[in-house]
């Protein structure tokens, strides 16, 4: 029988695979893009699970929010992206010092 | 082990070990492959919970349209990968150091923290007159129906934005302007030149 703590493990490793991600690679936009969206998806698993094991449908419904500004999410900070490398012709994370931050 | 904890296990291996080749990987397109593998993965995960709406929610969104996006994007950009991967080796240390402490801090609040009962409760199966998406939709369209409302706005600002953001006029393009050629006079094209007639050359 699976059980909810199946469920927590694996998007708790999941969380932490990503939070390495975003170390690791942390010269790369798209990776890091890619590392904040399979954030979201332990989050939601994590949102699914309780949901399903609590038999409240609240949580299923909090997850399709969730998806839907993780896409808008995804679809601004690309086009970001694009007009970044149409400025600097380079996505690393060390050529956006132009303002001194 | 049943059947159905052996698919768990199976799909959140590979959903596990897709995560980890999403971050290690040298190419970007290879690490959005990756990525679309564990979004299959974990909608395989959701559908062993009945949670179908959402399986295939994420699967027709996230693989259909949001990776899709990126693959373009990683493939329109000529990124030097060599370059984006230096300090790779060098943050190695503190990103697994990061991940390990957070993974045990999580560790310790699973095994000490009370669900409300859910942490021993067994799933509820539905039998075959059960429609998931039924039930989402009846409290979508009723208590959280504002929230949806709101959720459509935030889509329909995202697309507005991101093709303010993306939309440049080109000075060197070269294009017609319909109204200007609709406008024009034979006067301003035509110019007739009074001139004698010009003798036969014998």
């Amino acid at each position: 029988m699976i059980m909810l703590s199946d469920y927590l493990i694996v998007s708790a490793i999941l969380f932490c695979i990503s939070l390495a991600g975003i170390f690791l690679n942390r010269k790369n936009v798209i990776i890091l893009l890619m590392s904040i969206e399979l954030m979201l998806l332990a989050v939601n698993i994590n949102f699914v699970a309780f949901s399903a094991f609590l038999n409240d449908i609240a949580g299923q419904v909090f997850v399709f929010f969730i998806l839907t500004v993780a896409a808008a999410e995804a679809a601004i900070g690309l086009a970001i992206l694009v007009v970044l490398y149409r400025s600097k012709q380079s996505i690393n994370v060390d050529d956006m010092d132009s303002m001194k931050g | 082990m049943t059947f159905e904890k052996f698919l768990f296990y199976t799909f959140a291996l590979i959903l596990l070990l897709a995560a980890v080749r999403v971050v290690t990987a040298r190419n970007p397109v290879h690490s959005a492959m990756y990525l679309v593998l564990s979004f299959f993965s974990c909608a395989a995960l959701w559908v062993l919970i009945e949670a179908e709406f959402l399986a295939i929610t994420l699967v027709l969104v996230y693989v259909g349209a949001v990776m899709v996006l990126f693959l373009f994007v990683v493939m329109m950009l000529n990124i030097n990968v060599d370059l984006l991967r230096e300090g790779f080796i060098k943050y190695l240390p503190v990103g697994a150091l990061v991940a390990i402490v957070s993974a045990v801090e999580m560790g310790l609040v699973l095994t000490t923290a009370k669900f409300g009962g859910a942490e021993k409760a067994e799933l509820v199966r539905h039998g075959p007159e059960y429609s998931n998406t039924a039930e989402i939709g009846r409290v979508l369209y009723t208590d959280y129906l504002l929230a949806f409302e709101l959720a459509a706005v935030l889509l329909l600002i995202a697309i507005v934005a991101a093709i303010a953001l993306t939309m440049r006029k080109r000075p060197n393009t070269k294009y017609q302007n319909p109204g200007e050629q609709v406008r024009v006079k034979k006067e301003d094209r035509l110019r007739v030149v009074k001139m004698d007639a010009e003798e036969k050359q014998s």
